[in-house]
């Protein structure tokens, strides 16, 4: 059995698809940014496989991915930043609690 | 074609990619969804592994199983009580994202199936990137060279450092 680039590309989309549908269902904030990481790393997936698979003499593909992980960890970092700063103001992190933007 | 073990460990990662990663959105404590995302992302970084990127596997298990699932669990741990179920879901919420997900699923899953005489082309070989190239690639100024997102990166990480310490201080 031959693994091609849609061994890994499959896994990845459902990946992907799990993390859409936690985003819409989840109402805890930090639930939400769990899904948002799934769907990156699935992205992330994609460029590395794409970059191995069809131009394997290039780097963009790996290139590319380094500098999403690096973004997402500072993305990371701010958004939990703004939930507990949220969670102090309104004493929940609850989506549906959130209903103003200045407290 | 591949060794035994190889296909062996394959079906071992993408089984767990799956499965955990369905399970880190489905289930109701919060602490368990963040360590499902943490096998998750091991996964990931053994696919890296597999595809010969040996750098990035490694940047994959540092930043994200050191950093990100470690700041998620102290976020977790300081908004939640441990043991805390988060309510069910309303059937209203559950189609709307299981809807999502599986247009999401056809429409990517048939462009797929569509090109999949690109998708099954065999692994062409690739000598590994050593790490000595790595750091010309990342510090040069030349074709394909990327000194100026490295630099726009480190400024990046500088404005998130301050504004985290800005919006999370006490007033």
């Amino acid at each position: 059995m031959e693994i091609t680039a849609i061994y890994y590309l499959l896994p990845a989309l459902i990946m992907f698809c799990c993390g859409v549908y936690g985003f819409i269902t989840r109402k805890n904030m930090i639930a939400m940014l769990v899904s948002l990481e799934l769907m990156l790393n699935a992205v992330d997936i994609n460029f590395v496989v794409f970059n191995r698979f069809l131009y394997p003499e290039q780097t963009e593909g790996m290139f590319f991915t380094l500098f999403a992980i690096a973004i997402a960890a500072a993305e990371t970092a701010l958004a939990i930043a703004i939930i507990i700063n949220i969670f102090r103001a309104v004493r929940n992190i609850d989506v549906r609690s959130l209903n103003e933007m200045k407290f | 074609m591949e060794s035994v073990g190889s296909i062996i460990l394959y079906f071992i990662v993408a089984l767990s990619m799956i499965v955990f990663s369905a399970m880190a959105v489905t289930t109701r404590k919060i602490l368990r969804a963040a360590t499902y995302l943490l096998f998750t992302l091991f996964a990931g970084a053994v696919v890296y592994f597999m595809l010969d990127y040996e750098f990035l596997g490694a940047v994959q298990i540092a930043v994200y199983a050191g950093g990100i699932v470690v700041l998620f669990v102290f976020a977790i741990l300081l908004t939640s009580r441990p043991g805390d179920n988060s309510e069910r879901l309303t059937s209203k919420s559950r189609v709307l994202g299981a809807v999502a997900a599986i247009a999401t699923l056809v429409i990517t899953g048939y462009a797929l199936i569509s090109r999949v005489s690109v998708a099954l082309a065999p692994k062409p070989e690739m000598q590994a990137l050593d790490m000595q190239q790595l750091g010309s690639t990342l510090m040069g100024t030349g074709d394909g060279q990327y000194l100026l997102p490295f630099e726009a990166v480190s400024v990046l990480l500088l404005a998130c450092i301050i504004g985290g310490v800005v919006v999370a201080r006490k007033r």
